[in-house]
């Protein structure tokens, strides 16, 4: 009986609203918390009507998003191989690239994502030079779709074509498959728009050296359990998205006997490994296939709300929901906040980008802040007990907390997981992403780290969309 | 001239906005500032003080409206004192993870909003926050139950729980006497004056000044009987109302009659005959005889900041035959045209947009003063709520305007020795400056209407 727990005790209080009541309690040394309350945005009544409307068929989405919620805490993510990513994706033929966000077309596309397409051209060897790229494109002769709609996902520019290798990470509780381009390191790298030789020629050693040594040792360890080594990242200071040094070393430390039974030789072999080593980053392309693998699943179940991709070009920011679809929601990408590298400011940021949001999507990344605290230092005041508040308040849009992810911090509660669109629009609480920050020049590549928030307006319009597909009419 | 001046996106709660609007309104300045919700610009424009610039803020932006011949200067003071620092960075937690309750006073056009949010987290509710449309009201209390969850309001002012003050309310000892209440300060007089007769409360549970009303159907006041009877460190409950609808009286007595505990049920002016208690004193004890004051001539005025209080002295004052007005009357009594007038200025009509006047009493300063001068009036009757959550001296902002005045001022204070503000003190700052002070708010208007002449029964 509830009601009778408040009575059993003095009350552990919220307050919201007038401070002074919480000042008179806790000068009593009562438990209490204050919530910094502030009235919700402007034109926020809209979204109010329709969680009003979508309330009164509570049932029916209470049941879908059951069942999405159970699909997405019983993937079963494998990292099985490394291929070639037009053999991982047969429709990904000439002329055709991907890219990171929602559909975008190459006018509309940000300077490093441009520089990355013209790099992947040549990379591709459908234009001898960066000028003819360029000429190209201009031409109409490519294809540009984004990763989300053909089982992949990139960070940052998130450029894939046919002949890059591709990891590949399978579901094993559903069947399905997601891929992701190998981590090409820090500095000057194509997802941060850097396109001149000595990029491409780092490519190509992934295509034609490490890619396939990670291939062997993948298949001759029968896989790399997801899960598990997340659950372990976590408890180690991970949190999958700007920080995956715990997470990289796991990798390394499980494949490297494989590594050396498969390499054709001891030079190739040190390098991959040293290539692995010294990238912290290493992790991250391997989570957001986990991520996208994970996700895919949960689309396209009538009446959930859940959201099932969140991911930004560079220009917009986009977000699909499992109950619309395949349909897009956009609105502006908006600047992240962080710290700059010494040299660098706002100016020189590029405004958000890339797939790599699809690990806040499952509850890793900003909304498991407090598992790491060590990145609490790119985000303002960088107090741990700031981490938690991260984790706390993203728990306000969540549905569940994930039991197979604990965060040691928060007495071992589940990373929030399952964020639903209607929570979002009601409470006003954008989603937190922690990102990289590119410059907005191509080729210059991270010149920060920060915090950025999925804008409002695209879970606005997805709620709009979803209230239809339940009968809603304007 | 009248001037506004917006700051996007910034909040800070009324007191804090009062206060700062209390140091400009100085020198022939008006001032006033507020968030810019739809009803508190029609507000500021009832009151002149909206200017075009104001027109356009958003709910989320602050208005600063003055009005006057040093408007900049105003303006300009405004500002200083918003970045002094009195909405400062919180040194209290971000949040409670093990919270049980939800404190909810943020403005009414909001808080059926907030209030859903947190019983869907598993959280009791206490709202503070008045003006909430009834059917919301309705819906939040029927999502309580289905939860198993109190839902504390709206317009909830006072509670008790575990001996914890929540709100307005007062130091008052542990016990094992359980109070239900639609009444805030129905709830403080009743457990002030068990506390000073050395008795103690168990819990005081608030349910909102409607929940008795048709339309509630008593659903908060039923499902707090019920946890009441089910609490251990209780072993008496009393139910304290103004007069509710007839349904309901019938649901809450049926209700009463089925408890495994004694049930005491004050409806305030209810027939004695039907075994109600008609007065928030009789609750506790018989009307004490207190030495009758001088007689006067002219009419009582009664300055009631406790919507409660004022509903009981309407019912002393027409029990000792007095025809008795009021801006919220008790059946019997008319709104306008009887000779004596009591004013509830705690209710939503003065409250819209600006703090409590228990919580600031500048309100009822000004209607006081009006008072003292008004020849017609012979005795004025005021309460004074003191406790947690009150004016930290509400005893003293009465004295200062009573200097010069020689009118008779009958008054009564709801409070504990333990309150912040201390029983004893408030008492004595009144008496000092010859304030007849009785024993409650009932026996305080006995001695006003013994003052007019009206007829002894009691």
């Amino acid at each position: 009986m509830a009601s009778k727990s408040l009575l059993a005790a003095p009350p552990r209080v919220l307050n919201i609203g007038l401070r002074g009541f919480a000042d008179d309690l806790a000068a009593r040394g009562m438990a209490v918390a204050h919530v910094d309350w502030r009235p919700p945005a402007a034109g926020r009544e809209r979204a109010n009507v329709l969680v009003a409307w979508l309330r009164q068929r509570e049932a029916r989405i209470a049941r879908a998003n059951a069942e999405g919620l159970r699909r997405m805490l019983a993937a079963d993510p494998v990292l099985v191989d490394v291929i070639p990513a037009g053999k991982a994706m047969p429709e990904l033929g000439e002329h055709v690239v991907l890219h990171a966000g929602p559909p975008i077309e190459w006018k509309r596309m940000c300077g490093p994502m441009q520089g990355a397409v013209a790099g992947a051209i040549v990379f591709e060897g459908w234009a001898p030079n960066l000028k003819a790229a360029d000429k190209l494109v201009a031409s109409g002769a490519i294809d540009f779709h984004p990763n989300h709609e053909y089982g992949a996902v990139g960070p940052m520019t998130g450029i894939t074509t046919r002949s890059m290798p591709v990891m590949v990470v399978e579901n094993r509780a559903f069947g399905n498959r997601s891929y992701c381009m190998i981590n090409e390191g820090l500095g000057k790298v194509m997802r941060f728009g850097a396109n001149d030789d000595e990029v491409l020629g780092r490519i190509r050693w992934l295509r034609d050296d490490f890619g396939p040594l990670l291939g062997a040792a993948l298949r001759a360890a029968g896989g790399l359990e997801l899960a598990p080594l997340i659950a372990r990242g976590l408890a180690m200071g991970d949190e999958m998205h700007q920080r995956n040094v715990a997470c990289s070393a796991l990798t390394l430390r499980a494949l490297a006997p494989h590594f050396a039974r498969h390499a054709p030789g001891a030079e190739t072999l040190a390098q991959s490994l040293a290539f692995i080593a010294g990238n912290e980053q290493f992790f991250l392309n391997i989570g957001m296939a986990m991520g996208k693998a994970v996700m895919d699943p949960v689309r396209s179940i009538e009446a959930c709300s859940l959201v099932a991709a969140m991911c930004r070009n560079g220009t917009d920011f986009g977000i699909r929901l499992s109950g619309t679809g395949d349909e897009w929601f956009t609105a502006p990408v908006e600047l992240p906040k962080g710290l700059y590298f010494p040299g660098y400011s706002e100016a020189d940021a590029n405004p958000d980008m890339g797939d790599s949001a699809i690990m806040e999507t499952i509850g890793l990344g900003a909304f498991a802040m407090a598992a790491a605290p060590a990145v609490m230092g790119f985000v303002g005041a960088g107090r741990a007990s700031d981490a938690l508040a991260f984790t706390r308040a993203m728990g306000e849009i969540t549905l569940a907390r994930n039991p197979k992810w604990t965060i040691p911090a928060l007495d071992g509660q589940g990373v929030p997981a399952g964020i639903d669109v209607r929570k979002v629009a009601a409470s006003g609480v954008q989603p937190a992403i922690n990102t990289g920050i590119a410059h907005r020049k191509p080729g210059v590549g991270q010149v920060g780290a920060g915090v950025a928030r999925a804008p409002l307006a695209c879970f606005d319009r997805a709620l709009i969309s979803f209230a239809e597909s339940l009968g809603f009419k304007k | 001239m009248i001037k506004n001046r917006v700051r996007r996106g910034f909040y800070a709660d009324s007191v804090a906005l009062m206060r700062i609007a209390r140091e400009l309104n100085k020198g022939g300045i008006t001032a006033s500032l507020m968030i810019g919700t739809p009803s508190n610009k029609a507000l500021l424009k009832e009151s002149g003080l909206l200017a075009k610039e104001g027109e356009g803020a958003r709910p989320d932006d602050l208005i600063i409206a003055v009005k006057g011949k040093n408007a900049e200067k105003a303006l300009a003071l405004a500002e200083k004192l918003l970045s002094s620092g009195s909405a400062g960075p919180s040194s209290l937690p971000a949040e409670l993870e093990d919270a049980n309750l939800a404190l909810i006073s943020v403005p009414g056009e909001f808080a059926a909003g907030e209030a859903r949010r947190a019983l869907e987290r598993g959280l009791h509710v206490m709202m503070f926050s008045d003006n909430v449309p009834v059917r919301d009201e309705v819906a939040l209390k029927d999502l309580a139950i289905r939860k198993g969850l109190l839902m504390m309001g709206p317009d909830c002012g006072t509670a008790l729980i575990a001996g914890v003050p929540l709100a307005f309310a007062n130091a008052v000892p542990r016990g094992d006497i359980g109070i239900v209440s639609a009444s805030g300060t129905g709830l403080q007089e009743v457990s002030s004056l068990l506390a000073r007769m050395g008795k103690g409360v168990s819990h005081g549970i608030g349910v909102g000044g409607r929940d008795l009303s048709e339309e509630v159907g008593g659903r908060m006041t039923l499902a707090a009987m019920d946890a009441l009877e089910k609490d251990p460190a209780t072993r008496r409950i009393i139910v304290i109302s103004k007069p509710p609808a007839p349904s309901v009286t019938k649901k809450i007595m049926a209700r009463a009659k089925r408890s495994k505990k004694p049930v005491t049920l004050c409806l305030l002016g209810s027939d004695r005959k039907f075994g109600f208690v008609r007065t928030l004193e009789e609750v506790v004890q018989k009307g004490r005889k207190e030495k009758p004051p001088k007689k006067v001539k002219g009419n009582i005025t009664g300055l009631f900041c406790g919507g409660t209080l004022c509903a009981e002295a309407q019912i002393i004052l027409m029990d000792h035959g007095l025809k008795v007005s009021s801006n919220v009357p008790v059946p019997g009594a008319t709104e306008s045209g009887a000779a004596h007038a009591l004013i509830d200025l705690g209710d939503d009509e003065f409250t819209r947009g600006r703090p409590h006047p228990m919580i600031e009493p500048a309100l009822r300063t000004a209607y006081l003063v009006r008072a003292l001068k008004d020849k017609a009036v012979g005795v004025v009757l005021l309460d004074v709520v003191i406790g947690h959550g009150a004016h930290a001296d509400p005893a003293a902002l009465i004295v200062e305007v009573l200097k010069g005045s020689r009118k008779l001022v009958v008054a009564s204070v709801t409070g504990t020795e333990d309150d912040p503000q201390v029983y004893s003190k408030q008492v004595r700052t009144l008496e000092r400056a010859g304030v007849v002070v009785a024993s409650s708010n009932a026996a305080a208007a006995r001695l006003a209407a013994h003052a007019v002449g009206g007829r002894s029964i009691t």
